[in-house]
């Protein structure tokens, strides 16, 4: 039998993989995969909870897919950025893009 | 009847029409139409007030016009003029007409400049023709912003710490005066912010009890005071003079300084009498301090700007040292020096400016002789100087010796001591302005560039000519004038020294 | 009579002024010389007409002249006690006396500085101050109220300032004007608190004193104040101790201008002045009246010692006219009763001083302009460059011996009449005073004939004169001498009793032969001296005594050192210890507090300033824990 708590595990886990990822990471690039982690963690928990506790629903799922779609457009967005400022700054190294304190 | 609204409409048409123009020559245009549109309305604005006048119009203010603009806080845009209104949109549009044709050839960004200079005379007209509190704060406000970007752009030498300097003080006296606005407001009950009704307790405005006047009146008086040039609130001027380019200058000194005399009285006097009366003699001693303060500092001043600016402190405080006088002929006076140093002060920036816009140094130390190279530059500056140190046949005599008439009839022995301490300043005025004008004007030019510099312009000449003869006239003739602004000082005296309270003497105070 | 037509006296100048002021750069030098002179002439004519006018008038019943107000508008009011400012003209025995000589001398230098200017560069704006100062005077001398003389005493003061600053290349011109003006307008600081005090008090400005008896009774206690703070003013523009520094600098201006303005008509203002508010005085402060006798004695004593040690020619006659102007001063002080006539001779001094200002006027008048004619030919103000003059320019030698026989008291010539007047006066006030004034007297003609000898006679500096051939001056410079000249051989014959007297009647003047006898006697006393001792060519007793009073003659030649003592304060102690600090004061105190808020306030962003690194991690960590705080919050 799938434990509910098995699956919350595997998002907390995932959950803090990704904001430890997110916060210490130099890369742009892992500090996206770290985001997209912390989204698919959600994910994951919309689908458990609607599998296993509200069997009868689908809004659950619905979420997780949009949360997917929307998280793929986000991706897409954020490394058209990703690009735009490696043009500027010829780097994606965040501890180089601190001109917001300007 | 005259529509006043003509004093916000032409300049808005002014700022609508230049950003319009395309090329120097439109702009050029529309500002000399605009400012002798001006003009000629004030000019009109005279002649029809003082026929009103005659016809026996005997309303404090007339011409008024009001309508409601925000109900829920009761403000009203609500506009009228009496004598002392009349005189300043007299010199203001005087100014203007004159700075539009001492900043003729300035470059570059021409059209922006104009649009900013524009912008600054309509919070002047603006402040001058209301009688809303509010909205006088308002336009004060639109006044004071432009400022900062005349100087900080077509500025000259620290202009950067100059328009910061000067923005950042008079914005801290603009709160002040905004505290003690609202202060005024909610203490006469919070119903009207119409001048007159809060001053005669109509309209559902009651009287501001005493304790809270203590309060309000000396923030309204600080807050107008430092853009009146209030020693020891004044060093915004001398430096903000000294980088502002020369109309702007003349504005600022000729107009701008005077809200700040005419806000004093207007307001912070007029509105709060007991306190006027109870706390006048502190700003009154601070005052003489400035006014002897100011004319010890210009003795020893090397750049003419400056000199001038310290003048400037020296004169406004004048105009202040009168209205707390609290009597007719003293506060006559005192807008008779608001007018008179308006029209010195702004024709000693004109021929300052244009005699560095030639040599490029204000430096008295540098200058010699100039008298021969630009003689009609010069001959102006002589008579700006000789009219400052209060010759008669110029303005300043006029004024200087109301004011010094009116204060003598205050008998006791604060009052008396102070105003001859303030006489002592038209000596000490005498000393810096021959030793500026005999070093700079008088002599041998040693300095080959200077030799080859050229006399004034055209545009110029109509500048500074216009103003000396507002200047003479002024001081041959000013009976009517005198009249005109007494007529009109006399209700608002009376009704500050119907006030109950008499604490003149500290130790009244202290010990109530 | 109607005299409105007096108002053309103080317009026509006006006109000139602003016609030559405005148009004269577009005119040649004659037009616009022209235009001043016959301006004046018409003014001056105007002045005559009216003194004869006034004058054969008759008297009102108690045998004065009739005070007549020609006109009198209100110029500024001042709305309070009844003050204002009125503008007008008021005729009386001394205004009209006044006008006479201010028409007189000033269309002699008029007329003079066609020669005198010829050429000048700035000829037009000389003839444009000529006629601005002229309006001045006579604008002054006809004032009908106090305010009206102190707004015209300005006025005289800055065209003073522009003539003394006419060669305005010259460092020493540019000082001697500024210098001029701001030392009389600091007496004119008294003079204004001496009106205003007046003016609370009193209740009034005017000068009709018996018109407005009332209010002034009711002002006495404050008067010898009011007055004493008007002669402060008057003792600026008259150069009385301390306050005469400005006068000698004051040669730096062109000679027709140190003849007109600073010997005959403005330096005597302040003598008017004491002489205009003179029944205030003798009502309700004589004994303060003596103080101007006492600095007028004072100032006398001090400005004859110094004239015996000058070697400028016009620095001498600068320091004779502070001293003759002093007669007058103590001539007023000396007055200590209302009544005039022989057993009364207490008020003899004002009829006395009235007309040494006249004859003074004319006679001093004459005296610069020889010099100027002088200087012109000798292109230096120094003694040493002449000497023996009187072969070259015998029409200004003669008009010179008459005006210096006439400033030394010596009869016919008219300062004997007055001067003598004078010494009556101070006889009958205290014989000490007498006898203080007949020593002064006596040194004046010591140093006028010191003076003489040393242009006319005396050492020749031969080869000077070889160099630069000295020769006579045009018409237009001698006509003016001899006018001028022929006026003092007349003047003390014009019965001034009958027109000038302290209380309006007719008084006749009678030599007190005691007095006049011993003047006369040491005044040839002293000529004598002075031909024994500078009419030779080598002159061994004044060398000799030159060098026994050595530090005597240095200290009189600088003046005893006024000049420095006013450097030392104004420089040393009001700049440097007044003006300094406060410009300091103002630049670090005042200003430094403010660019203290602002620096303060700078330090302070800096501060807060650390928390925004900019570092997008660092914001998500701070949001992470916030986000978590708040958690926390809501579980608790």
């Amino acid at each position: 039998m799938l434990h509910l708590e098995y699956f919350l595990i595997l998002s907390a886990l995932m959950l803090f993989i990704g904001i430890y990822g997110f916060l210490t990471r130099r890369s742009t690039l892992a500090v996206l995969i770290s985001v997209e982690l912390m989204l698919n963690a959600s994910d994951i928990n919309f689908a458990v909870f609607n599998r296993l506790l509200y069997p009868a629903g689908q809004e659950g799922y619905f979420f997780a897919l949009f949360s997917i779609a929307i998280s793929a457009a986000e991706t897409a967005v954020a490394i058209a950025i990703m690009i735009a400022i490696y043009r500027n700054v010829r780097s994606i190294q965040l501890n180089h893009l601190d001109t917001l304190k300007w | 009847m005259f529509p006043l609204h003509l004093f916000i409409i032409i300049p808005l048409l002014m700022l609508l029409c230049l950003w319009l123009a395309r090329g120097i020559k439109a702009v050029r245009g529309v500002m000399l139409a605009g400012s002798s549109a001006l003009l000629i309305t004030a000019i009109s604005l005279v002649v029809v007030y003082l026929k009103a006048r005659q016809a026996g119009a005997a309303a404090e203010m007339l011409f008024t016009t009001d309508f409601t603009w925000f109900a829920p806080l009761h403000i009203n845009y609500t506009v009228g003029v009496d004598g002392i209104s009349v005189a300043m949109l007299l010199l203001s549009s005087i100014i203007v007409f004159t700075g539009t044709f001492a900043s003729w050839r300035l470059q570059p960004l021409t059209k922006e400049y104009f649009l900013w200079f524009t912008l600054l005379s309509l919070g002047v007209f603006g402040f001058f023709i209301s009688i809303d509190l509010f909205m006088m704060f308002m336009f004060y406000e639109v006044a004071l912003i432009p400022m900062y970007l005349l100087i900080g752009v077509w500025g000259t030498g620290r202009k950067e710490y100059s328009a910061m300097k000067l923005t950042l003080m008079l914005m801290g006296a603009s709160a002040f005066l905004m505290c003690g606005i609202f202060g005024i407001f909610y203490g006469a009950g919070g119903q009207t912010f119409n001048i007159l009704d809060l001053a005669h307790h109509t309209n559902g405005a009651h009287v501001i009890p005493v304790a809270q006047q203590y309060i309000w009146f000396p923030l309204t008086f600080v807050g107008f005071g430092v853009l009146g040039a209030m020693f020891p609130f004044h060093t915004w001027s001398p430096d903000g003079h000294a980088s502002a380019p020369t109309a702007v200058s003349m504005l600022h000194a000729g107009v701008l300084m005077k809200l700040g005399g005419y806000g004093c009285f207007r307001i912070a006097m007029f509105l709060m009498p007991e306190a006027a009366k109870a706390l006048g003699w502190i700003f009154l001693i601070v005052v003489a301090i400035g006014v002897v303060y100011g004319a010890f500092s210009a003795c020893v001043q090397t750049d003419m700007k400056y000199i001038n600016a310290y003048s400037s402190v020296s004169h406004c405080g004048l105009v202040l040292f009168a209205i707390l006088m609290i009597n007719r002929t003293a506060a006559t006076g005192a807008i008779l020096q608001m007018l008179s140093h308006g029209l010195l002060t702004a024709l000693f920036f004109a021929c300052i400016g244009m005699i560095y816009h030639r040599a490029h140094t204000r430096d008295v130390r540098e200058l010699q002789g100039l008298i021969r190279i630009m003689p009609y530059i010069c001959v102006c500056f002589v008579i700006a100087g000789l009219g400052n140190l209060g010759l008669p046949g110029f303005s300043g005599f006029v004024a200087e010796m109301t004011i010094f008439v009116g204060s003598f009839q205050q008998a006791d022995t604060l009052h008396r001591v102070l105003t001859i301490l303030a006489t002592t300043s038209i000596v000490i005025t005498a000393v810096f302005i021959l030793r500026m004008v005999g070093k700079v004007m008088y002599g041998v030019c040693k300095n080959p560039d200077h030799l080859k510099l050229h006399d004034a312009t055209w545009d110029e000449k109509i500048a500074i000519t216009t103003l000396v003869v507002c200047i003479a006239g002024l001081g041959l003739a000013p009976l009517w004038m005198s009249d005109m602004i007494n007529y009109s000082v006399t209700p608002i005296v009376d009704h500050i020294n119907a006030a109950a309270t008499q604490l003149t003497s500290l130790t009244s105070f202290l010990i109530p | 009579m109607d005299y409105s037509y007096t108002v053309l006296i103080l317009l026509l100048p006006f006109l000139s002024f602003l016609v030559l002021g405005v148009f004269g750069k577009f005119m040649s030098h004659r037009t616009s010389g022209l235009i001043g002179t016959l301006t004046l002439t018409v003014v001056t004519l105007l002045c005559y007409y009216t003194a004869y006018t006034y004058f054969t008038a008759p008297r009102t019943a108690e045998g004065t002249y009739a005070v007549i107000t020609a006109f009198n508008h209100q110029w500024l009011p001042f709305f309070i006690g009844g003050l204002s400012f009125d503008i007008g003209c008021m005729l009386d025995p001394i205004s009209v006396m006044m006008l006479v000589v201010v028409g007189t001398v000033s269309l002699a230098v008029h007329v003079y500085s066609f020669g005198y200017m010829h050429g000048e560069r700035g000829f037009q704006r000389f003839y444009a101050f000529l006629s601005l100062f002229t309006m001045s005077m006579l604008g002054l001398v006809v004032a009908t109220n106090i305010f009206q003389m102190y707004l015209f005493w300005e006025l005289v003061g800055v065209s003073s300032y522009l003539l003394i600053g006419f060669y305005y290349t010259k460092p020493a011109a540019i000082a001697a004007s500024k210098k001029a003006f701001i030392v009389t307008r600091f007496a004119d600081l008294g003079f204004l608190i001496g009106i205003l005090i007046y003016g609370y008090y009193c209740g009034t400005f005017s000068f009709d004193f018996e018109g407005n008896a009332d209010k002034i009774a009711a002002g006495a206690a404050m008067l010898p104040t009011a007055l004493l703070l008007m002669f402060v003013g008057g003792a600026g523009k008259s150069a009385m101790f301390p306050l005469h520094i400005w006068l000698p600098d004051a040669m730096e201006g062109p000679t027709p201008v140190s003849a007109l303005i600073h010997a005959a008509t403005m330096v005597v203002a302040g003598v008017f002045q004491v002489a205009r508010m003179y029944p205030l005085w003798i009502e309700y402060a004589p004994n303060t009246l003596h103080i101007v006798a006492y600095v007028g004695a004072f100032t006398a004593f001090y400005a004859a010692v110094v004239a015996c040690a000058q070697t400028d020619i016009k620095r001498v006659l600068a320091f004779s006219t502070i001293s003759q102007i002093a007669f007058m001063m103590v001539a007023l002080g000396v007055c200590t009763e209302y009544v005039t006539g022989h057993s009364h001779p207490g008020s003899v001094g004002y009829m006395a001083a009235m007309f040494h200002l006249f004859t003074h006027a004319m006679f001093k008048a004459c005296l610069f302009l020889c010099a100027g004619a002088i200087i012109t030919i000798v292109h230096d103000n120094e003694m040493a460059a002449m000497g023996g003059m009187r072969k070259y320019m015998p029409i200004t030698h003669i008009t010179f011996l008459i005006c210096c026989l006439s400033i030394s008291g010596i009869p016919p010539f008219s300062g004997f009449f007055s001067k003598d007047e004078i010494l009556a006066g101070c006889f009958a006030f205290s014989p000490v005073m007498g006898w203080i004034m007949t020593l002064i007297a006596a040194m004046t003609a010591f140093y006028m004939f010191r003076l003489y000898y040393g242009i006319f006679w005396g050492t020749e500096n031969v080869k000077y004169h070889a160099e630069i051939q000295p020769h006579e001056c045009p018409a237009t410079m001698t006509v003016p001498l001899i006018f001028l000249a022929a006026v003092t051989c007349v003047a003390g014959f014009i019965p001034f009793g009958h027109f000038v007297s302290a209380d309006g009647m007719s008084y006749d003047i009678h030599l007190n032969w005691s007095v006049a006898g011993t003047s006369i006697v040491i005044a040839l006393a002293s000529i004598g001296l002075a031909t024994y001792m500078y009419k030779g060519s080598t002159q061994p007793v004044a060398d000799k005594l030159a060098a026994r009073f050595s530090t005597l003659n240095k200290w009189a030649y600088h003046r005893f050192y006024i000049d420095e003592v006013y450097q030392f304060v104004t420089h040393r102690i009001i700049f440097a210890h007044i003006s300094k600090p406060v410009a300091w004061c103002d630049k670090h105190i005042v200003d430094g507090f403010l660019n203290g808020l602002a620096s303060g306030s700078h330090r302070l962003s800096y501060l807060i300033r650390g928390f925004q690194s900019g570092e997008v991690q660092q914001y998500a960590y701070v949001f992470l824990i916030g986000a978590l705080a708040i958690v926390l919050l809501l579980i608790i």
